[in-house]
């Protein structure tokens, strides 16, 4: 059995706005290492929503998350930043990256934060995963100069910087044509059983649902399939 | 490592918008700028103005008052001992304005370590006569050398040499107006005639401006000695023995002190001029006023480019969080934005400051009144430069804690599904 590097018991949340509206129903789910999955389901089921749960950015549900085997609730907004840069690299359907940076200053940034490698070293880590994803040659540009599926491959590879062991993802090729989903489709794989690190993607896109570890079917805010 | 980080950030959003920072920070130049210069020259105001009085003000003043006994000889009968006395119409004794035994005084002041200077003096009613016409005037019988140590006298001798009154006998300096109405050059001789009708002919060897016309009119100075022969007092008789301390403001204790160990009455400079300190006071309050009103008006410049910034920068805000920053280092960054702006600014406006109060050093003052100013005068303080960088720092840090704070609150979850 592998180990379990990220588990949901029980997560449950509800938006108050006006009226009390339920968004995830006792959510359960547990991935280990080296696991690649993909969640799919229909368009306000509550993908996103459970993603951010997963991450650590919203505190307001209920039930239990662990990450590495460590209770989240009760953390400090520091700690679970920290929890954040080190275990947890996230790739969102927009890219968000900083366009007063270069492309491998962007990749750095948490690189940097982390302070575990000094900053020679983390150049040395963030040109490596601009390789791995095809885009070294864009290292020393603006961020703002690059196509959209240059960007998205800019932030997959800042999410990778700081070898997290999960990675999460929000229709993360949900902007980019046939060609380039294939090429970051391929990456993730690679990630998962190469380097062992825990995927977990929302997509729309069912052939790269098909192609995963496995696939968490939702609806209306609860796991129907796993 | 981490505080390199946040000023690297810091930075480069600061420069993505160099033309709003740079105008949020020539708001602090200016008003550093302003704040320099105006407490510069409003001290260097207060400063001539003090200088006036101050630098021409004995610390003590030692003399005998003409004044009635305090201790009647009713006071001394046992007779009455328990009543009241009621006496009318007392007169001044016979008390006399010379101070006894001024020599042994002088002396016993000269060993004295509070007592950095010493100058007798004499002060003689004269009238000064211009062919039939009398005026009324004063001779200040005065060591030369020792009233130049302690009061500038040389300053204000604009024409002759002050030791001439030594060198030449029976020699006088007259006050510039007084000289107008009697109509003399160096060289002349005056008349004078004493309050008991003793004439005397005395050489004018130079004129004094002082700065006050009206003190100008009536005032002269000649030697101790001289002023002694137009009296007809022996060479022992002082009416005045002027000093000044160590410390300026333990001068009304030490008056006090000598008037009791030398039988004379003493007058300190604190209750001579206290209105001064009044009034540098509220000029000095008036220029920080000044100052910091302007600087209160960059600070919003600055508020405003931050929040700005900050609307600006939601979605890079929301992806820092994303990926590991705290809110503390958000907080911090945009601190850091906020106090370089005021760090930068500010410096600045000390160059400027000073530059502008060193042209206004350079403009020609010249006033009648004024013999030894020939500029506006500045006073270029050190403090003023550390009191006016401390408060660009403060005013930047206050106006950037509300923006930063809502900065490091921002929610990225929020941000990230806007989108
Ligand atoms: N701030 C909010 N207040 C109230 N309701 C919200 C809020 N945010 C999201 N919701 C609701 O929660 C539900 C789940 O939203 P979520 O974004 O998780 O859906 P999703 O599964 O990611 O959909 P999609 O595939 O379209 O991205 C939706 O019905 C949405 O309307
Ligand atoms: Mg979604």
């Amino acid at each position: 059995m592998d180990e379990i590097v990220l588990q949901a018991n029980h997560i449950s949340k509800s938006f108050h706005d006006p009226v009390t509206v339920p968004v995830l129903k006792d959510v359960n789910l547990a991935i280990t290492k080296g696991e690649f999955v993909a969640i799919t389901g229909k368009s306000g089921c509550g993908k996103s929503t459970l993603l951010y749960i997963l991450s650590t950015m919203d505190t307001d549900y209920e039930g239990e998350l662990m990450i590495g085997g460590e209770v989240m609730r009760g953390k400090s907004e520091k700690q679970l930043a920290r929890v954040r840069n080190e275990k947890i690299g996230f790739v969102f359907q927009f890219h968000y990256l900083l366009n007063e940076f270069t492309v491998v200053e962007n990749v750095m940034l948490p690189g940097l934060k982390l302070t575990a490698h000094t900053e020679s070293e983390v150049k040395v880590h963030a040109m490596d995963r601009l390789k791995t994803l095809g885009i070294e040659s864009l290292a020393d540009k603006k961020a703002n100069q690059l196509s959209g599926g240059e960007k998205q491959r800019v932030a997959i590879a800042r999410a990778l910087i700081n070898n997290p062991s999960v990675i999460l993802c929000d229709e993360p090729t949900g902007n980019l044509d046939k060609k380039n989903s294939l090429i970051v489709f391929d990456i993730f794989k690679k990630l998962a059983e190469e380097n062992k690190q825990a995927l977990l993607i929302v997509t729309h896109d069912q052939e790269f649902a098909n192609n995963t570890h496995r696939i968490i079917e939702m609806e209306d805010g609860k796991i129907i399939k796993q | 490592m981490n505080v390199l980080l946040i000023v690297k950030i810091a930075k480069a959003l600061l420069l993505a918008r160099w033309k709003q920072t740079l105008v949020a920070a020539v708001g602090v130049t200016f008003s550093i700028t302003m704040f320099i210069t105006l407490l510069s020259f409003m001290t260097g105001l207060n400063d001539l103005l003090d200088g006036l009085i101050l630098n021409r003000t004995a610390h003590v003043r030692l003399y005998n008052d003409i004044k009635p006994s305090l201790h009647q000889p009713i006071d001394i009968s046992t007779e009455f001992k328990q009543s009241h006395n009621f006496i009318r119409s007392i007169k001044s004794g016979s008390s006399r304005q010379e101070i006894y035994n001024s020599g042994a005084i002088i002396q016993a002041l000269k060993k004295d370590s509070r007592v950095t200077g010493i100058a007798p003096k004499i002060t003689a009613q004269v009238f000064f006569n211009d062919g039939s016409i009398d005026i009324t005037g004063v001779i200040n019988g005065i060591d030369a050398q020792a009233e130049s140590n302690l009061f500038h006298f040389t300053d204000y001798v604009v024409e002759g040499n002050p030791l001439d009154l030594k060198n030449v006998s029976n020699s006088i300096i007259l006050g510039k107006g007084l000289a107008a109405k009697l109509l003399v050059e160096i060289g002349d001789v005056v008349q004078v005639t004493t309050a008991k009708q003793q004439q005397f002919s005395l050489k004018v060897v130079g004129f004094f401006q002082s700065g006050l016309a009206e003190l100008d009119k009536v005032q002269s100075y000649a030697s101790i000695a001289t002023t002694q022969k137009i009296l007809g007092k022996p060479n022992d008789y002082i009416t005045d023995i002027q000093l000044k301390v160590v410390d300026m403001l333990q001068a009304p204790a030490i008056g006090k002190e000598f008037a009791q160990l030398f039988q004379t009455d003493a007058e300190d400079i604190q209750t001579a001029n206290s209105q001064f300190e009044t009034g540098s006071f509220v000029r000095s309050l008036i220029s920080y006023a000044v100052g910091v009103t302007l600087l209160v008006v960059a600070g919003f410049g600055i508020y405003n480019i931050l929040n700005m910034m900050i609307y600006e920068k939601m979605d890079s805000i929301a992806i820092l969080k994303a990926t590991g920053f705290s809110g503390v280092d958000v907080n911090r960054i945009f601190l850091v934005i906020a106090l370089s702006i005021g760090f930068f600014g500010g410096f600045v406006g000390l160059g400027f400051g000073f530059l502008l109060s060193f042209a206004i050093d350079q403009i020609p003052f010249n006033t009648a009144s004024l013999p030894t100013v020939k500029t506006y005068p500045i006073n270029y303080n050190p403090i003023f430069y550390v009191i006016g960088s401390t408060f660009s720092l403060i005013t930047t840090y206050l106006a950037g804690w509300a923006p930063s704070r809502k900065a490091s609150k921002i929610d990225p979850v929020i941000i990230i599904r806007g989108k």
